[in-house]
């Protein structure tokens, strides 16, 4: 299951840190970032994420190629972003929109680099705890959750087996005649699996 | 006090009573397929520069097939597996930072685009037919994943509405091709697997 996620095993302090207070962590830094408006206020908290980063990592060059990875997908967007407040706004304010959202996306990335996946899902488990008054089964979640996380590489594996039924057949490839095939296995293949799990008692 | 609680029970549960085993394993499966639609590579039809990631297939084909409370289920599921860190969004992204970058809301709409591509579906019953689920895909997939994405996108990105709309315009063209696929596969995925949509009856014939 951890090794399918994008943690990175490690011992240091960052790594060892409970799963709820580093979450706890990210959302105030996400409230604080919105307070923030001057230059040197972002870039402390850059500063700060970057010494996460250190501290979790070995090296600073090593820990700027991590933070860089996660930032990658996104750069265009934030280079759109900081144009356009440079051209409305002028450069500082540029600046600092952009700095704080890297800042938040990169403290963020970490979080995740350093912590199980299954941690997360049981924080996640204990903080939906009061949804039980409701009528909601957080340990169903949690089930729910798992079943998910297993369901990835079944149809992963259906969608080879869809793809080398339709290579053997000689059909191009397209969307449609991959999408059904693949669809419909999936559905029989969660009839299997409901009549397992009501077998295991979790229909009551 | 109990009959308050009863009641949110059933709000909660909707017009079934619980999620049966079988619902939980549809829910999961879907997962598997958002998550294996992320793994297509970008589709270029029109030539141009803007891909079509598989991935927003996905949502579609979630609500067109399951229903909208499975659907947006399993479009909850799936966001919530991306936040725990599986690398399972188009391009093997995932993690917390998605959430809080500039184009979170389009991910956070996924949920509630599902469920009203669902729920339009289940409203115009079995036999799938194209128009109505049409309409449902466009709906659902399309206005309800701008109509949330684009003001996220201004405020996180502090730039105005109209600058925020401008930027995700490009992305309209692929998203009504996207809307047409998934009708056609669920069309096909209907025929194949009969049983998911309620039956049309005369009196919800009208409505559809």
């Amino acid at each position: 299951m951890t090794e399918m996620g994008l943690y990175r095993p490690g011992r240091s302090v960052v790594h060892r840190l409970p799963a709820g207070p580093k979450l706890a962590a990210l959302v105030l830094f996400g409230i604080g970032t919105v307070l923030l408006d001057h230059l040197w206020q972002v870039g402390i908290a850059l500063l700060v994420v970057l010494f996460g980063y250190r501290v979790a990592g070995t090296s600073l060059p090593a820990a700027l190629h991590t933070a860089w990875f996660q930032v990658r997908p996104l750069w265009w967007m934030l280079a759109a972003i900081g144009v356009f407040h440079a051209v409305t706004a002028g450069w500082q304010a540029a600046v600092t929109v952009v700095g704080s959202l890297l800042g938040l996306i990169l403290l963020a990335a970490l979080v995740t680099l350093t912590t199980r996946t299954i941690e997360l899902v049981d924080v996640v488990v204990r903080v939906i705890r009061p949804v039980r008054r409701i009528g909601i089964d957080p340990e169903r979640v949690g089930l729910l959750l798992t079943l998910g996380i297993r369901a990835v590489p079944v149809v992963a594996n259906l969608a080879g087996q869809v793809r080398d039924a339709q290579r053997a057949r000689g059909l191009a490839t397209s969307v449609r005649a991959f999408a059904v095939p693949l669809v419909v296995r999936a559905l029989r293949h969660a009839d299997r699996m409901g009549e397992a799990l009501a077998a295991r008692g979790v229909d009551d | 006090m109990s009959a308050t609680i009863k009641r949110f029970r059933s709000l909660a549960a909707g017009p079934r009573t619980r999620w049966s085993a079988r619902d939980l394993a549809l829910v999961a499966m879907f997962v598997g397929i958002v998550a294996a639609l992320g793994l297509v590579p970008a589709l270029y039809p029109f030539g141009i520069a803007v891909p079509i990631t598989a991935q927003t297939l996905g949502v579609m084909l979630a609500g067109a097939v399951l229903g909208g409370r499975r659907g947006a289920l399993a479009l909850a599921v799936f966001l919530v597996l991306v936040a725990v860190g599986l690398p399972l969004l188009a391009g093997g992204r995932g993690g917390l930072a998605v959430f809080v970058g500039p184009s979170a809301g389009f991910l956070w709409s996924w949920p509630l685009a599902a469920f009203v591509v669902g729920w339009i579906t289940e409203r115009a019953g079995a036999p799938y037919r194209m128009a109505p689920g049409l309409l449902a895909n466009l709906s659902g997939g399309l206005v309800v994943v701008y109509v949330i994405g684009i003001p996220v996108l201004a405020w996180l990105a502090g730039t105005s509405l109209v600058a925020a709309a401008v930027s995700s315009a490009v992305f309209v063209v692929g998203d009504v091709a996207k809307a047409v696929l998934a009708a056609v596969i669920a069309r096909g995925v209907h025929a194949a697997y009969p049983g998911l949509l309620p039956v049309r009856t005369p009196a919800g014939d009208s409505g559809g």
